[in-house]
């Protein structure tokens, strides 16, 4: 029948091969991308055969600039990084410049740091659920989270002044003391928090759309995470039990009862239980460390590296000098190199600073914990479907203002 | 350190180095026995300092000691946290280093292995094999500094375009960059 009917060349359908791949561009300006990160995936039909992600739209060259700037002027650089915990940056880099000049932080700058970070890690989980629940079609969450992130974001910048850019840790210390009834504030915030935790349960984790979404997607295997470099949440829900806070304990963290969550699905929906437990142990270092603040200094005893208060400025001498000499050029830092690690909200942040003895750091290099969860995206990603891609991208919680720095 | 002959005469201070309480011994210091049972030709010196080991590794054995180290079970060194590269400078010989930051899942220990290159001869093999987290890590040092690492499965650019000329972390390279990017 068919061979009497008279097609014209132009309309002939030509016979694909069933193996016929498809290569198509994802992002940069795709939303569920959190940034500007762009996706080469090859297709066979619906399926992922290869994803390559093509990162450094947003690089702005800050490890460059760090050294053209003095110690205490690249504080702020690490706010721009990664923007959803600018405070666990901060810690980073000034632990590891503390730690070349070997300077010993009071007691009370040390638990307000603990505090402000895990507030901080509460915030960012709070971004990473409303977004991620998002990208995969649950609107309302969004709302919640960013309600109570409103909230936590009004205590930091009733600390530093500062919302997404806080720069509130100095080097050896705290910019200035908590303002009067921040712990009351605080106590606020925690008062309604866990009752916030158990309406994002609701809505989300009973879900069965949420649940087909996520479970079973983005399967990565303990051995391979650990060969990966995969680190905080997304290294949890593979079921290795790895916390740097743990690990190597910093700022005091040893003195902090908490339990480490881990899950063993090794999917999206493992990291998404992860960080919901995450946030209620969070939830209870805040409340751990308002019971510790206890009064005292938040800055080191080092007056060539901590600025002077005001009114000692005023009636001494050498606070004045001190002053102008750490504000005109800067300290010296003995020549050395650190690597310091902590367990910022996304995974180990890894600082590396070398000295060659000035004023200004030879060279400062950034370990961020989503530039090596995204590396892994490919191994995620082959063999799923297209739309799974924004699952796993989502579950990575990646921050591309840390990636490309 | 204890040695065998005192040991008859066990003073209380000793105890600590005993082998059978080895726990209570802190991390860094059986690192340092393990780091000894290391073939010393790999290692060209050992640095202590700020609480950080590093281990100065000649280039051509960086694989060698790599493997070693991750699979001898008193380092398990199984986790690469990071690499970074650093120019000394233009005068420096030799110019460049590649840190490599090895963490124990199991352990939680530290180290640091270093290379140094030459500026003629910034080469160095790649430690993908080993892990494969190395590949992005080597591809962002090939690309800042212009370091290249042998037999790397696909060592492009990663955070500038593949146009871009010059490598910019190096410490020759103008902050504002050349024309017509500057804007002076």
């Amino acid at each position: 029948m068919s061979s009497a009917v008279n097609i014209p060349p132009q309309f002939e359908v030509v016979d694909r091969p069933l193996d016929t791949q498809m290569t198509i561009s994802m992002g940069p300006q795709h939303p569920s991308t959190h940034g500007v990160l762009r996706l080469e995936l090859v297709l066979d039909g619906e399926m992922v055969v290869k994803a390559t992600p093509d990162i450094g739209y947003l690089h702005t060259g800050m490890e460059k600039l760090f050294e053209y700037k003095k110690y205490q002027q690249g504080i702020v650089i690490t706010d721009r990084m990664d923007y959803l915990n600018p405070l666990g940056n901060n810690l980073a880099y000034v632990m590891a410049v503390e730690k070349l000049l070997e300077i010993e932080i009071p007691e009370r700058a040390q638990t307000i740091r603990v505090l402000t970070c895990e507030l901080q890690r509460i915030a960012s989980h709070l971004v990473w659920l409303g977004t991620h629940a998002l990208d995969i079609g649950a609107m309302t969450v969004f709302f919640y989270c960013f309600r109570e992130r409103e909230k936590i974001l009004n205590l930091i910048e009733a600390a530093s002044g500062g919302r997404l850019t806080p720069s509130y840790f100095r080097i050896g210390g705290l910019m200035m003391d908590l303002p009067a009834g921040f712990e009351r504030r605080v106590q606020q915030f925690q008062d309604g928090f866990l009752k916030s935790v158990d309406e994002f349960h609701t809505l989300l984790t009973g879900n069965t759309i949420f649940q087909r979404r996520t479970q079973g997607v983005g399967y990565i295997s303990a051995e391979d995470a650990v060969d990966w470099g995969l680190s905080g949440p997304c290294l949890r829900g593979s079921g290795v039990d790895l916390d740097i806070r743990r690990a190597n304990p910093y700022t005091g963290y040893e003195k902090y009862d908490f339990e480490v969550p881990t899950e063993t699905g090794c999917d999206v929906w493992a990291r998404y239980l992860v960080r919901m437990r995450e946030m209620k142990e969070c939830h209870k270092i805040v409340a751990q460390a308002l019971s510790r603040l206890r009064p005292g200094p938040v800055k080191a005893d080092a007056p060539k590296v901590v600025l002077p208060d005001r009114e000692a400025m005023k009636t001494h001498m050498d606070a004045l000098i001190h002053h102008f000499l750490i504000v005109a050029e800067g300290f010296d830092v003995p020549a050395g190199e650190v690597y310091q690690p902590i367990e910022a909200s996304k995974g180990e942040l890894g600082v590396y600073v070398k000295s060659d003895g000035g004023p200004k750091p030879s060279r400062v290099h950034f370990r961020g914990p989503s530039f090596v969860n995204l590396s892994a995206l490919p191994h995620m990603a082959e063999g799923c479907m297209v739309a799974d891609i924004v699952a796993i991208i989502g579950s990575l919680d990646i921050v591309l203002g840390e990636i490309d720095r | 350190m204890t040695t065998g002959a005192n040991s008859e005469n066990n003073a209380p201070e000793n105890t600590a180095n005993d082998p059978q309480q080895q726990s209570t011994t802190p991390p860094w210091s059986s690192l340092r026995v393990a780091l000894q049972q290391v073939n010393q030709a790999w290692i060209t010196s050992t640095i202590e300092a700020v609480g950080e080991t590093t281990v100065v590794v000649p280039r051509e054995h960086i694989v060698a000691i790599c493997s070693h180290l991750k699979s001898a079970p008193e380092t398990r060194f199984d986790f690469l946290a990071d690499i970074c590269g650093a120019d000394r400078g233009v005068e420096e010989e030799p110019r460049f280093e590649v840190n490599y930051h090895l963490f124990s899942t199991t352990k939680h220990h530290r180290l640091r292995l270093k290379v140094v290159l030459n500026e003629e001869d910034a080469h160095v093999p790649t430690v993908t094999g080993v892990w494969r987290t190395a590949n992005w890590h080597e591809r962002e040092t090939f690309d800042l500094l212009g370091i290249i690492f042998d037999g790397h499965p696909d060592l492009r650019r990663i955070l500038l375009p593949d146009d871009w000329q010059g490598h910019a972390l190096r410490k020759d390279f103008p902050l504002r960059g050349y024309e017509p990017y500057s804007l002076k």
